[in-house]
């Protein structure tokens, strides 16, 4: 319904301009109403399936299944869908060129992304997420005159395009030995095995790119190109879970299979760390949120990874939270970008009258990112830490001490992100800061344009505050993700425990980072910054295009002579091998009479003479005999028709061959080397010894009737005809005939235009004439 | 211009004749040696005679037809003889025969494969034409194309 809508609205929508995006909002807010209302049954554990058949020859089926996960997946993209729908109906500018694509495109991305989250096979989950791959593609280059956008969107594409393919590899590995790709039966009979773990591998790789996990994560940041509306909705709340969401789907049933866990929670920590760690440096709005995002990312791989029941919950409290505050935050940026027409937080900081309410929102958004309590955020660290604190899995210490460096440097990148934004900078107390001069403070927004960000913003609040109102969507969530989850009950306060004591130490340490900003500034810029996938990205894409153009140049390299030899080569080495394994059979009579002996002394003299003499025409002429002389042949076998054609053939070809040699030096001018005359003579003796070889041996060995003693039955009766060959090429072979003649037609325009181009171009036709041999045509058609 | 007279009147009685020949090839094809293709080409050596005697002029005379609209016309021919049927709902290129009865003229075959042959002469007939044309504007006869070719244009 959604892919529908948004496809009309692509191609009928130029005229609603801004109006487009509250048309698109309807979708998402009827998919919404029907969440919303199916989610009470869910919650008590219902499932709802719904299945089309897609290609029934291959056993594929768009299966849908929406259980607890998916709901809080559904509830999440159209929820959020619906409000971004909104918001950049009042983002963009009223005149602005192509709305009606971003919505459309938007639409479209909401619709793949209810696929990825409600499939339930993992076919058809793969299509869904290469949908959202593509729209995310289109979205980034919405923009498309403008280079960087283009370059972003196109690395973007890329990267989780090189990832989805590994992922579908990774999913046919693991669907094979499970002889199902049905992710209920998966989970239910989880095969084992070597291959199984190979295709683990490869799964998780596409997952990991699809949530720019670390060696994968230059994309996202690059990718805030965008306009704002798409970074929230994208590359924060929804498109960037899908690989999280897989990781979620698998983890329970796959956790100790292979180097899963190990490598999931390598990856994760080591997303987490690096991406707040570079948030640090960044002084644009959008690319701190980018790389908070990475962060808060590694964070959910990790959670979601380890496949704990514990961790399973944390990590969809923490999905729910994120994807809350980090929307809200988003949606402020794009309010302070469009009124200030900045992002930079060394301009901003001064805001007239009217800013408050942006202010309080993205204040208790930021909040609940850096997990201080009374939010969100805070429950959904505080039972990620009681996961790992309790042990049960090996390195639990190293990764809880991991997560909380990383929800250390979580708090330190969002008081950069607050106070740069709303706190003017004084001057000279950051060191880079000399460059740009502050601006005035900007217009106050209208309070329809952050009302979304303020709906946001107040669910994290309340969720906060009363956390007991999402126990029974995060309960379900995770029980059908792993049954083994106890029912939870979110609360607030937790009593005094490990968790507690880490959340006091993150704060403190937090805190302490926020407070020494410009020291860390100074670490930062003195420790080179880590590994960058973003290096790599472009190496990697220049390196292609280098050996692209070596193999180009090698394969292609324009000469005529080079691509003959080539192309008999081929036709000679590879039937070649067949025939030297079969037996060689008797030489069948090689002439019957003095006619017989008569034609092929033509043949022979007009061939040799064809390849001795120095003048064009007078070989022309050469070949002409030979083609006489298989004429005379085909007579003497019998078979007029084909010696009629033969003649007419050689004549047209002899007329036409002179016309194109008035444009050439009357001799061969080239004068090959011994090396090239060598090759030539014996490319043309392996030639001549294969056909001679091979039509012996094609006579010799066949063991079925000939077809033509059957079309020579059926010719009468059914084509209506006695002339056999006629009746072949026109009724019973007609198709072939078709093609036939059409690739005439067209060889014939091609011959055409050359020779108008060339002439239009003057004396150039010389270097193209020899590639043309016009009258060689007519001969493979018959 | 430098025209050979034999050549001239030779061509002049032979062309029809070869031009007819083609027909009947094109016609008889399917019961006796010829067919389509080969009719097809005996018309085009007939029009490369008229060019070898007289020029490209001389063939635009002899037939006053774009090579465009000959292909046009015969792949029009071909494919509507194969998609005809399917939309009668027969098999693709399926043909019909059967006998027309023409009172005092006695009755006459007809077979639609023919419509089929007919387009394959057109494509043949319209690719001469087109090659006569790339290759042969401008330069009225053979006899001194080597030195006219090096004016260039």
């Amino acid at each position: 319904m959604h892919a529908a809508l948004g496809l009309a609205l692509l191609a009928g929508g130029r005229r609603l301009g801004r109006r487009s995006f509250l048309v698109a909002a309807l979708s998402p807010a009827a998919a919404l109403a029907w969440a919303v209302a199916h989610a009470g049954g869910i919650v008590d554990g219902d499932v709802i399936h719904a299945s089309q058949t897609w290609v029934p020859a291959l056993h594929l089926s768009l299966d849908l299944r929406i259980d607890g996960f998916s709901l809080l997946l559904v509830l999440l993209v159209t929820g959020i869908g619906l409000l971004v729908q909104l918001y950049a109906s009042q983002y963009f500018a009223a005149g602005r060129a192509g709305l009606h694509r971003l919505a459309g495109l938007l639409l479209v991305f909401t619709a793949a992304m209810l696929g990825v989250v409600t499939a339930a096979n993992l076919l058809a989950l793969y299509v869904a997420w290469e949908l959202t791959s593509v729209t995310s593609y289109l979205l980034i280059g919405w923009t498309d005159e403008d280079p960087k956008a283009r370059a972003s969107a196109l690395q973007a594409l890329l990267t989780t395009g090189a990832g989805g393919l590994a992922m579908l590899g990774g999913f046919v590995l693991i669907g094979q030995s499970a002889g199902t790709y049905d992710l209920a039966a998966l989970a239910a009979r989880p095969p084992t095995g070597t291959t199984v773990s190979v295709g683990l591998v490869l799964v998780l790789v596409g997952a990991f790119t699809k949530s720019a996990q670390f060696p994968f994560s230059a994309w996202l940041p690059g990718a805030m190109v965008a306009p704002t509306p798409v970074s929230a909705f994208l590359h924060s709340a929804t498109m960037v879970k899908a690989g999280v969401y897989l990781i979620a789907r698998l983890a329970p049933v796959f956790a100790d299979q292979g180097i899963w866990r190990p490598l999931v929670l390598s990856v994760g920590l080591v997303t987490m760390l690096t991406g707040g760690w570079r948030a640090l440096r960044q002084h644009d709005l959008k690319r701190i949120l980018a790389f908070g995002t990475v962060s808060q990312l590694g964070f959910l791989v990790v959670l979601f990874g380890v496949g704990t029941p514990e961790a399973t919950e944390a990590g969809v409290v923490l999905l729910l939270a994120h994807a809350l505050f980090k929307a809200c935050l988003f949606l402020v940026v794009g309010v302070i970008d469009h009124q200030a027409h900045t992002r930079d937080i060394r301009a901003l900081g001064r805001y007239g009258p009217g800013w408050l309410g942006p202010k309080v929102v993205a204040v208790a958004a930021g909040a609940s990112m850096a997990g201080i309590p009374l939010l969100f955020g805070f429950v959904a660290k505080e039972s990620a830490y009681d996961a790992f604190a309790h042990g049960g899995v090996t390195g639990s210490g190293v990764v809880l001490a991991g997560l909380v460096a990383g929800s250390v440097l979580t708090f330190a990148y969002t008081g950069r992100l607050l106070l740069g934004a709303f706190v003017p900078t004084r001057p000279g107390s950051a060191p880079a800061s000399g460059a740009v001069a502050p601006i005035e403070p900007p217009p106050a927004p209208a309070l329809a344009f952050w009302a979304p960000a303020a709906l946001l913003g107040t669910l994290t609040l309340v969720l906060g505050l009363v956390p007991g109102l999402a126990s029974g969507l995060v309960s379900s969530a995770a029980d059908s993700l792993d049954p083994g989850v106890h029912p939870v009950h979110l609360a607030l306060w937790h009593g005094v425990g490990r968790p507690l004591v880490l959340s006091g130490l993150t704060l403190a340490l937090g805190a302490l980072l926020v407070a020494g900003r410009v020291a860390v500034a100074r670490v930062q810029s003195r420790v080179p910054h880590p590994v960058d996938g973003d290096a790599a990205y472009l190496g990697l894409v220049r390196g292609l295009n280098r050996v692209a153009d070596r193999v180009t140049g090698f394969v292609q390299p324009g000469s005529l002579p080079v691509y003959t030899g080539v192309i008999l080569l081929t036709a000679v080495v590879v039937p070649g091998f067949a025939l030297l394994r079969s037996p060689f059979p008797d030489l069948p009579p090689l002439a019957t009479g003095p006619g017989d002996w008569a034609a092929a002394g033509l043949l022979i003299v007009g061939g040799v003479a064809a390849t001795v003499v120095r003048e064009r025409m007078a070989a022309v002429l050469c070949l002409g005999a030979v083609g006489y002389g298989m004429a005379l042949v085909f007579v003497l076998q019998g078979a007029p028709d084909l010696a009629l054609t033969q003649v007419c053939i050689d004549t047209l070809g002899a007329v036409v061959f002179v016309l194109v040699l008035r444009h050439l030096p009357k001799r061969f001018n080239e004068r090959p080397t011994v090396i090239g005359r060598t090759a030539r003579l014996v490319i043309s003796a392996l030639v001549g010894v294969f056909v001679f070889v091979f039509i012996v041996v094609a006579v010799g060995v066949r063991v079925e009737p000939p077809v033509s003693t059957a079309f020579i039955d059926r010719a009468l009766t059914e084509g209506g005809g006695r002339n056999v060959v006629n009746v072949v090429i026109v009724d019973i072979r007609g198709f072939d005939t078709m093609g036939e003649i059409t690739v005439l037609a067209v060889a014939a325009i091609g011959v055409y235009s050359l020779a108008r181009l060339s002439r239009r171009e003057g004396r150039e036709l010389r270097s193209f004439a020899p590639l043309r041999g016009p009258s060689s045509k007519p001969q493979d058609q018959r | 211009m430098r025209r050979s007279l034999i050549l001239d009147v030779v061509v002049r009685v032979v062309f029809h004749s070869a031009f007819l020949l083609g027909l009947f090839l094109l016609f008889t094809g399917h019961n006796r040696p010829g067919g389509g293709f080969v009719g097809g080409l005996v018309a085009g050596a007939a029009l490369a005679l008229r060019y070898v005697a007289g020029g490209i002029d001389e063939v635009r005379e002899a037939l006053p037809v774009r090579a465009w609209t000959l292909l046009g016309i015969g792949l029009a021919c071909a494919t509507g003889s194969a998609i005809v049927p399917l939309l009668a709902g027969r098999e693709l290129l399926e043909h019909f025969k059967g006998e027309v009865h023409l009172g005092p003229m006695g009755a006459a075959h007809y077979n639609t494969a023919l419509v089929f042959d007919i387009g394959v002469a057109f494509v043949v007939v319209g690719m001469t034409l087109m090659l006569l044309v790339a290759f042969g504007e401008r330069l009225p006869s053979l006899g001194n194309s080597w030195a006219r070719q090096e004016t260039g244009r």
